[in-house]
């Protein structure tokens, strides 16, 4: 299995990177860990011209907390990077977690959260737990920067808002009124297993109490989805196991999951019930400890 | 990076890798994963080929220390990294310590997935010596055994670990 023949770039700088995504247009294609790029080359889905490597731009595995912006994750960033990042574990553990759970440590060691998010793959595992926390990215282009919240990034698989000079630098994490969080993964396998379903919640409780809550789900619609209805059934009230199981229901009826050789449609919505009734369980229970 | 354009124009970079603890330097197509430098360039067939998307696990080196699939690893990106493959663990004809334990513990069937197990079994035991079963289990999830011998695997990992212990109290 071999790549067929491509001219590559390792540029020192983002405007220079960006600069040669624009000379090349749609020729091009960036390389970070390349655990997405290569494989898709190989099997001739993708045939780019031009790979524009992101290899010599080390800034952007940085991973930092900013005071009055948040955590700040460097598109670069391994799995394993956030796997094993300090801040993140004291921060974030449910980012961490979500990270620790996808393909293996051969993978994580290459492949990068910006790559995750990029490829939009609607089971990617990242962005789900991302939106739930309200993540922004960065994207910088040859005619400046922009910043864009993950939930509006995503427009169909595969596709996205970034433009074609454009690179995702980084990811942005606010500071958070939610007391709890975490992302669950329904995978056939414990490794190297793409999500069935996957379910990200975040919770703010007060006492019993959901004041406020996020459901995103991942692998059952086009591009990860807020199941907003489920969040308005749980939002003031008092958090029973009931509410629960009604919020995995109506999660379940906002989806809209395809049939594919991981699962029935039928299947995953069931799947979706529950364990988004599993990962409210598991944020609320983090809330109060 | 230094590149250079034939008169077919086809461009070959030059690259710089210290493989094993000697540095080589090539000038290559951008196209040349590092398990086909390796193996092509340097003759160490030690690291196999096998389903050449990153699931199997066949090619595992450690690049910077870290266990990497050199399948979807470009030259070009290791360029100026420090690679171990597993001709790199025997010191001075010295089997290394997994080495033996794999030989002890009968790990090896077929052979052909023995190099990447033990380099990813060499990475976890250098990060952590003494690892539980469910980390060893962890730590070779990424490399596939198709004679499916994991639980040998697994014992000779873990009986290395329980060597270097009784190393540290000797």
């Amino acid at each position: 299995m071999y790549l067929p023949d491509f001219e590559y770039y390792a540029p020192v700088s983002l405007p220079e990177a960006c600069g040669l995504l624009a000379q090349f247009g749609p020729r091009a294609k960036v390389i970070a860990g390349g655990t997405d790029v290569l494989p898709k080359m190989k099997q001739e889905i993708l045939a780019p011209e031009v790979l524009v490597s992101l290899k010599n731009l080390s800034q952007l595995t940085d991973i930092y907390y900013e005071k009055g912006k948040g955590v700040v994750i460097g598109a670069r960033a391994t799995h394993n990077d956030l796997v094993n990042s300090p801040l993140l574990q004291e921060k974030y553990l449910s980012i961490c977690e979500a990270a620790h759970h996808m393909a293996n440590n051969q993978i994580r060691n290459r492949g990068t959260v910006g790559g995750n998010i990029v490829n939009a793959v609607p089971s990617a595992d990242l962005p789900p737990i991302l939106i739930a926390l309200g993540a922004e990215v960065k994207l910088v282009g040859t005619g400046g920067e922009r910043t864009v919240p993950l939930e509006e990034f995503f427009t169909g698989p595969g596709n996205t808002v970034i433009k074609q000079d454009e690179i995702l630098t980084e990811i942005v994490v606010p500071d958070q009124s939610f007391t709890g969080s975490t992302y669950m993964k329904f995978g056939l396998r414990r490794s190297g297993a793409l999500a069935v379903v996957g379910v990200a919640t975040a919770v703010a409780m007060h006492g019993d109490s959901c004041q406020e809550v996020r459901i995103v789900l991942g692998a059952v619609a086009p591009v990860p989805m807020r199941a907003k209805k489920a969040e308005e059934l749980l939002k003031g009230k008092a958090v029973t196991a009931e509410l629960l199981e009604e919020a995995g229901v109506c999660a379940a009826g906002e989806s809209k999951p395809i049939s594919d050789i991981r699962g029935s449609a039928e299947y995953r919505k069931d799947m979706v019930r529950v364990f988004t009734k599993r990962a409210l369980k598991k944020a609320v229970q983090e809330g109060h400890s | 990076m230094q590149a250079i354009t034939d008169n077919n124009g086809v461009k070959r970079y030059l690259v710089t890798l210290n493989v094993n603890g000697d540095s080589y330097t090539k000038v290559i197509k951008a196209n040349t994963t590092l398990a086909d430098f390796l193996r092509e360039e340097l003759d160490l067939t030690g690291t196999k080929k096998g389903c050449e998307l990153g699931d199997c696990g066949s090619c595992t080196v450690l690049l910077d220390d870290k266990p990497v699939d050199s399948c979807l690893v470009l030259a070009v990106e290791a360029d100026g990294c420090n690679i171990t493959t597993i001709e790199g663990l025997a010191q001075h004809e010295k089997l290394d310590k997994l080495q033996e334990s794999f030989i002890n513990n009968a790990a090896v069937q077929c052979g052909y997935c023995t190099p990447g197990m033990i380099m990813s079994a060499k990475a976890l035991l250098t990060k952590n010596p003494h690892p539980t079963e469910q980390e060893v289990r962890e730590a070779i999830a990424g490399n596939l055994c198709r004679c499916t011998g994991y639980v040998n695997i697994v014992k000779a990992v873990l009986a290395a670990a329980e060597d270097s212990k009784e190393g540290v109290k000797a």
